[in-house]
């Protein structure tokens, strides 16, 4: 047992040894502690599954000196999130994985005195798609089928969501007004427990990312209608999407890594050097095209022009839906 | 039958040396993690990842599963002997434990806890064994009502808990239950009860910081004022025969708890969204309304002990089922191991255990290794244990302070949570000197947060209709049974006042 330990410790120092050399060069800021790697919503949801994915891709290749926490804040749609980030006294050990709600709930809840903008730009990891789902024994197969079904169900017609003003309510929102559909809609804390209702036919369907149903969909529990993407999706082509039905719509969610508000300029370039290896990864790149997520790399500065612009649309969106 | 072909091929692989080497070593850094107060499992998963991309993925996940039976067996540790909950979820573990330890005989408390543990463990791994699929679509079947019902029959246990005083647990939970809504509303994302407008509110009340509040800082407090500070150190013994006779003792005072832990536990766990700490708190509730001599609780009964253990063993395993067959975590440190999977390239969900076969029995027959390491690793520091509390209470105390303090900041870094505390467990001195239960509040804080939304999205689907919780074929017995155990103790007290009304006047 001892001498496996020491093994252990001898091949992780030996890592360290043959890794530091060449960190020092690239980098003059490390962490000196844990890094408080805060989540924007709850266990299990896209978001929470990117976070830890990319965790552990950071400490597979040994990319960072000390390790990412992963820290749930799904509270408040993600407000809670957002507080305990821009209210940290360590900005340089504090990074957030986002979601659309980064750019919404600072819009829909403005006594929280939260600027985006405040924050530092890390890394846009790429953005997810939204996809229509309903359960097999449903019956339904095809979209239209489903505007039919909603119709003849007169207001009964449950679907999930991760609530009020997220991202799957503005899609749902968006459809429900282009097809005039009443839709009873039931809020979950998160895209994880959607899902799992959705299988347990708690709920008739939902607006999951397909990283979220996949596991389902791959079993044949779950039957995708419709997409929200711009193009139809590689991994599920014959899936049409809201385009070809003639609406001019689409949705995506944002994958992106943030840094603290006040985070040093030192910090950030680190993280962003640690960020562009992930995104740059095979892992990374892998994932991206498994759970049928879009690449869109920005730098920092296009970042910035990509969060006032998001903003701007929400703006919109929001209004639209009588926020 | 193939099953159990494929357990023992399951045992045969954790049996392998390196696998063993990872479980032995995986159970002991667990015990003292669990045992440390504010470093759970979840902190110990976390920091502890790394390590495991030195080893094949099915030795790295055999590590992590032993790291998490390890810290389920330590929580008791820190709970018995200090009356600080280690983790969450051994914080029932603290109502007679700590009792017991005050008597001298911490010893057979932490035998108790031990056996229970690997009682609880054992029942729940034969559970997952045999019908891991049926158990996952029974936790597809529970949606909001289901676990409304749920939470409505765990308060109802507790009404129980109090004593006979049913007005003041009353009392308790709602204060409880106030303190769980703290924070942002989960439905309509909106904040509510930000006290004095504090950020710090805005995150909700931490459960750890009301409970190591509550036990840890309130319960020194207490001591001292009982005592004047001129504590009578007991010195407990530790010899092989004293711990076989509580070996003994343990089983016949405890078995009853201990099934009851070991089957609702397991139950609770396989639920996504609930856990351990719920399940412990829940099997606290039903072993003492179930228990002959319900007046020993919080005194220092075996049962009141062996129940919470179990079930925190037991509900552990439960929450592996939802994470490996829906691929949705039961509880935090699950979910941190989902994440390792991910990078594995282990795919979670109802597909996992047809495509990696090998990999899950690996992982369900180390459950079974796990168990029984970790059984014999803890009896083994129980002497350790044991001599902690020889210390003089004028050493101890400042310790406890200096724990609960440095654990309340561990779960959060936030000096906020720090103050918190110290205001929970000055008021709770209070609370216990007026003579008001406080499991009660520990039970609200914890359940309030998860009955809340389900009783919100349950009322949603049903536009508002409370017979949604009736008309449901799971929902409505449990809803029926959970309001019976909930008015039973207020008639009972009704015919009491009547007859002691009448008594006067004849």
């Amino acid at each position: 047992m001892k001498f496996t330990k020491r093994t252990v410790m001898g091949l992780l120092g030996a890592t360290f040894l043959a890794t530091a050399p060449m960190q020092a060069v690239a980098q003059d800021w490390e962490p000196r502690k844990p890094i408080d790697f805060v989540i924007m919503a709850g266990a299990g949801g896209g978001a929470d599954q990117i976070a830890r994915f990319i965790q552990a891709v950071a400490e597979q290749k040994d990319l960072v000196n000390r390790p990412l926490v992963p820290n749930n804040k799904g509270g408040g749609s993600g407000a809670e999130a957002l507080i305990h980030v821009s209210g940290t006294n360590d900005p340089d050990h504090t990074i957030l994985v986002t979601l659309n709600s980064f750019f919404t709930t600072p819009l829909r809840q403005e006594n929280l005195g939260i600027d985006i903008q405040t924050f530092t730009p890390v890394a846009m990891m790429g953005v997810d798609p939204f996809v229509l789902w309903v359960h097999k024994d449903s019956g339904i197969t095809t979209f239209e089928e489903y505007i039919e079904t909603v119709k003849e169900m007169g207001g009964e017609y449950v679907m999930g969501g991760t609530g009020a003003g997220q991202e799957d309510s503005i899609v749902i929102a968006f459809m429900s007004g282009a097809y005039d559909l009443d839709i009873k809609y039931i809020p979950y804390d998160g895209g994880g427990a959607v899902a799992k209702d959705l299988a347990g036919q708690q709920i008739m369907a939902s607006v999951n990312n397909p990283a979220e149903a996949k596991g389902f969909y791959e079993a044949g529990d779950f039957v995708p209608l419709l997409a929200f993407s711009d193009e139809r999706m590689p991994a599920y082509p014959d899936v049409p999407t809201i385009k070809e039905k003639g609406h001019d719509f689409s949705y995506y969610n944002q994958r992106a890594v943030v840094g603290a508000p006040g985070m040093s300029d030192e910090a950030a370039a680190y993280y962003q050097d640690v960020f562009t290896q992930i995104y740059n990864s095979e892992e990374w790149q892998g994932y991206l095209t498994s759970e049928s997520l879009s690449p869109l790399w920005m730098d920092a500065a296009e970042q910035r022009d990509y969060w006032a612009l998001q903003v701007e649309n929400h703006k919109t969106l929001l209004s639209a839906l009588g926020e | 039958m193939e099953v159990l072909s494929l357990l023992g091929d399951g045992m045969l692989l954790s049996l392998q040396p390196l696998n063993l080497t990872m479980i032995l070593i995986g159970v002991t850094i667990g015990l003292f993690i669990g045992a440390m107060p504010g470093l759970g499992s979840v902190n110990g998963v976390a920091i502890l990842l790394p390590i495991t991309f030195l080893v094949p993925p099915s030795s790295a996940i055999i590590f992590l599963a032993a790291i998490y039976y390890g810290a389920m067996y330590g929580g008791a540790v820190s709970s018995i002997t200090l009356g600080i909950p280690g983790a969450s979820t051994a914080v029932a573990t603290t109502f007679d434990g700590r009792p017991l330890a005050k008597q001298g005989r911490a010893s057979l408390a932490l035998v108790t806890a031990a056996l229970a543990s690997f009682v609880g463990g054992t029942v729940a791994n034969v559970l997952f064994t045999l019908f891991a699929p049926l158990l996952a679509s029974v936790a597809l079947s529970f949606g909001p009502p289901e676990v409304f019902a749920l939470m409505l029959l765990a308060f109802a246990t507790f009404v129980g808990l109090g004593g006979d005083d049913i007005p003041k647990t009353i009392f308790s939970i709602c204060f409880g239950l106030v303190l769980g809504a703290v924070g942002f509303d989960q439905i309509s994302g909106a904040p509510r009860l930000v006290l004095f407008e504090y950020n710090g509110f805005l995150q909700g009340i931490g459960f750890l910081v009301l409970a190591i509040g509550v036990y840890g800082i309130g319960e020194m407090l207490w001591t001292i004022e009982q005592t004047r500070g001129d504590v009578t150190a007991t010195t407990p013994k530790m010899t092989i025969k004293g711990m076989a006779s509580d070996t003994k003792e343990a089983a016949k005072k405890g078995w009853k708890g201990t099934a009851i832990g070991s089957f609702l536990g397991f139950f609770v766990g396989v639920l996504p969204a609930a856990g351990a700490t719920p399940g412990s708190l829940m099997s606290y509730g039903v072993a003492k309304m179930v228990s002959r001599n319900p007046d020993e609780f919080g005194k220092g009964s075996v049962d009141g002990v062996a129940a919470p253990e179990a079930a925190n063993n037991s509900a552990s395993t439960g929450s592996m089922l939802p994470m490996l067959t829906l691929g949705i975590p039961g509880s935090p440190t699950t979910a941190i191991l989902l994440g390792g999977m991910v990078i594995w390239g282990l795919v979670p969900g109802p597909r996992l255990f047809v495509d990696e076969q090998e990999f899950v029995w690996g992982l369900i027959g180390s459950f079974y290794i796990s168990n029984v390491a970790a059984l014999l690793i803890n009896l083994a520091f129980i002497p350790v244990f044991i001599w902690m509390l020889r210390m003089p209470f004028t050493i101890l105390a400042p310790m406890i302070f200096v724990l609960s303090i440095a654990g309340g900041y561990a779960a959060t870094r936030d000096m906020f949570d720090i103050w918190l505390m110290v205001v929970f467990g000055i008021g709770a001195f209070f609370l216990r000197k007026f003579d008001y239960p406080l499991a009660p509040a520990v039970l609200a804080i914890v359940l309030g947060p998860i009955a809340e939304p389900t009783l919100r999205q349950s009322l949603l689907l049903s536009s508002g209709d409370p017979s949604i919780f009736f008309t449901r074929p799971v929902a409505g017995p449990i809803t029926i049974i959970a309001l019976i155990l909930i008015f039973l103790p207020l008639l009972k007290a009704l015919r009491r006042m009547r007859t002691s009304a009448k008594k006067p006047a004849s």
